[in-house]
């Protein structure tokens, strides 16, 4: 195990680093720059703006320092804003964000299990038809139309819950829900075929022929190992909703880390899409990994080579 | 004698998209205390149907009871509840799969698995629960049992699981076992073991045994009695002796011949029955072996033969047996 994710953590540097080196010259390579539109200045301001943030300065060489740089953990000053850093937007967003992400994460993870396996026991029956509904609309349907939706139908007539805006849990039902909706109804999907197929398992025989309760049998046996699959795909949900929160963050105007990523790309602030960009790689590899990490806890079959143990 | 088990005119079909599936018609047999049972037949021809009508495990729907009683001690099983079968199943009855490699939990520990079973039916602290599935093990000479009650399926092999199979199946002494083709899936080695102690075990506790399986050459010295299953019927019943010198049944002597025989010449190729058994959508209105029959009579085809009892304990349904066809 060790071993094992020593592995993983130099992997997560080099997948790292590729991201940084691809980012930043991508982002360079695009037209404009984080100055252009500012209206009109006069070519000194233009030319000490550009020096005191380094552009005068070959590509190579911002490359380095920018990498230097990070390696101190300072992702520098934002060229847009002019009392906050990098650093200091990441840690005021940040936190507001991850309470979205786990709050839609979580209710994924309870109604989308639960929805599935009803479903899988009731085959062909209401709660079924019911799941299927709820899955074709999260499936299909995008977080932002859903969340345009919610806010026209819930929000503008229910009155204790809030158009959008920040700070109490009220506030966070409405994106939240939204954001999970997505997960919610690929997760419900899966959970359904892999009860069927449990279901239709010989150790669940076997479960029954001991003389458990059907509650028992489903509970503990079944349900256990339906589960098991979903786990393989959190990763890909987790990221997809890292993706959506950058949209419900902007529709329900929550000052999250979403909101400042999809503004600093719009004004080319490039520290900022530098930051942002490594600090959501960073979190998702943190996840990823997670997931590997607690799909080998749960599942006995997969243990990892004697060595790498 | 004592019969434990009874059963009466049982039959079982399947509904199903393309119409019904009658997969046992009109069975009738009964097992005695401390009697081991045999039900014989190529596959798919009812043998599992059979077995878990007794202990309710068909999915229903599609599978429904179209007529027919399950006595077990006096009582009629089909009489009873889901949740009331909860108390009979393992208590009672117990069954060991086919397959042993997927009829045991792969996410769990083998010896949790056991001391569930135990717990359901006695009242055991965990402790206590554990320390009987290790003597359970112990029974079914697995090797190293305190070690191996924290392992898991995958870490056994095939023969390992289908013991762990039994350990778990003998768990509160039920009076019957049923064994659907506890051995089908195992090496030829492993599984005399298996039978053996299957045999011992019946010797110390005592029960009755279903023993199910396609393959006459393991009941020989297993089982007291013999029931020739085809196409969802009993066509021959007798004592194991009287099925094997003296079968009376084609379908029972062409299975005869199919038994490999160690005397047997490397190159000579074993007599595999030709053909396929009916198709149980539309079962013959006669003799349902007919179509695969080498001594079939024009009355076969149409007239569904009746049971003919030879004596007191051997039986089989064939126009050939009928007192009045004489010819052969
Ligand atoms: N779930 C099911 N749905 C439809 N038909 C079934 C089902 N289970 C078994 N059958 C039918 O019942 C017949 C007997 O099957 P089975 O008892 O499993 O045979 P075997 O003697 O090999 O154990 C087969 O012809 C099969 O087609
Ligand atoms: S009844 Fe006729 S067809 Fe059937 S087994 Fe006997 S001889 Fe053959
Ligand atoms: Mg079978």
């Amino acid at each position: 195990m060790k071993k094992y994710l020593l592995k993983r953590f130099f992997m997560s540097i080099i997948t790292l680093w590729a991201i940084v080196t691809i980012t930043f010259f991508l982002m360079h390579s695009v037209p404009g720059n984080p100055f252009a539109k500012e209206g009109k200045m006069p070519p000194t301001v233009y030319q000490n703006l550009q020096r005191k943030y380094g552009l005068d300065k070959p590509k190579s060489e911002q490359y380095v320092i920018y990498l230097k740089n990070l390696l101190r953990g300072d992702f520098g000053d934002s060229m847009k804003s002019r009392v906050e850093t990098v650093n200091d937007m990441i840690e005021r967003g940040f936190p507001i964000s991850a309470y979205l992400g786990v709050e839609a994460l979580l209710i994924a993870l309870v109604f989308g299990p639960v929805l599935g396996a009803l479903a899988a026991l009731f085959q062909n029956k209401v709660p079924d038809y019911i799941s299927m509904i709820i899955a074709i609309i999260g499936i299909s349907v995008p977080s932002f139309i859903m969340g345009t939706v919610f806010i026209q139908f819930i929000a503008k007539n229910v009155s204790w819950i809030p158009i959008g805006g920040w700070g109490e849990f009220r506030h966070t039902i409405l994106p939240a829900i939204a954001l999970s909706l997505m997960p919610l109804a690929y997760i419900a999907r899966l959970m359904r075929s892999s009860m069927l197929e449990v279901l239709g398992q010989d150790y669940i025989k076997t479960a029954k022929s001991k003389g458990l309760s059907k509650s028992t049998v489903i509970l503990k046996h079944a349900v256990r190992n339906a589960i098991l699959p979903i786990v393989s795909v959190l990763g890909t949900l987790i990221s997809n909703l890292l993706v959506g929160s950058f949209v419900i963050e902007k529709i329900f105007g929550i000052p999250g880390l979403g909101a400042f990523f999809v503004n600093s790309i719009v004004s080319r602030d490039y520290t900022l899409i530098m930051g942002t960009t490594i600090f959501y790689s960073i979190i998702l590899i943190i996840m990823l990994l997670l997931v590997d990490i607690s799909y080998v806890l749960i599942d006995p079959r997969i243990r990892l080579t004697k060595e790498g143990r | 004698m004592d019969n434990i088990l009874d059963v009466r005119n049982l039959s079982v079909s399947f509904k199903t998209f393309f119409g019904e599936v009658e997969a046992v018609r009109d069975i009738s047999f009964t097992v005695g205390r401390k009697q081991t049972v045999a039900i014989v037949g190529e596959s798919g021809c009812g043998k599992s149907v059979t077995a878990n009508s007794i202990m309710q495990l068909l999915p229903m729907p599609p599978a429904f009871f179209k007529s027919g009683k399950i006595l077990f001690k006096g009582e009629d099983l089909l009489k009873r509840t889901d949740k009331q079968m909860e108390e009979v199943r393992s208590s009672q009855i117990s069954m060991v799969f086919q397959d042993p490699m997927t009829s045991l939990n792969p996410t769990m520990k083998i010896g949790s698995q056991i001391v569930e079973g135990i717990q359901k039916h006695k009242n055991l602290s965990r402790r206590d629960a554990k320390k009987k599935a290790i003597e359970m093990l112990e029974l079914v000479a697995v090797p190293e049992p305190e070690k191996r009650v924290n392992q898991y399926p995958h870490e056994f092999s095939g023969g390992m699981r289908q013991r762990v199979m039994i350990a778990l199946a003998m768990v509160s002494n039920p009076e019957l076992l049923i064994a659907d083709e506890p051995t089908t899936a195992l090496d030829v080695t492993v599984q005399a073991q298996i039978l053996e102690i299957m045999k011992d075990i019946q010797e110390q506790m005592g029960m009755s045994i279903i023993l199910i399986t396609h393959d006459l050459g393991i009941v020989a010295d297993m089982s007291d009695k013999v029931l020739v299953m085809y196409a969802g019927q009993i066509l021959e019943e007798g004592l194991t002796r009287e099925i094997y010198k003296n079968p009376k049944h084609p379908y029972t002597i062409k299975l005869l011949e199919s038994v490999p025989r160690l005397d047997m010449a490397r190159n000579e190729s074993l007599h595999s029955i030709e053909g396929t058994p009916p198709d149980l959508y539309i079962p013959p209105k006669g003799c349902s072996f007919f179509d695969r029959c080498e001594f079939a009579l024009k009355v076969c085809k149409d007239y569904m033969p009746q049971f003919h009892q030879h004596n007191k304990t051997h039986k089989s349904r064939c126009w050939l047996n009928h007192p009045m066809a004489k010819g052969k």
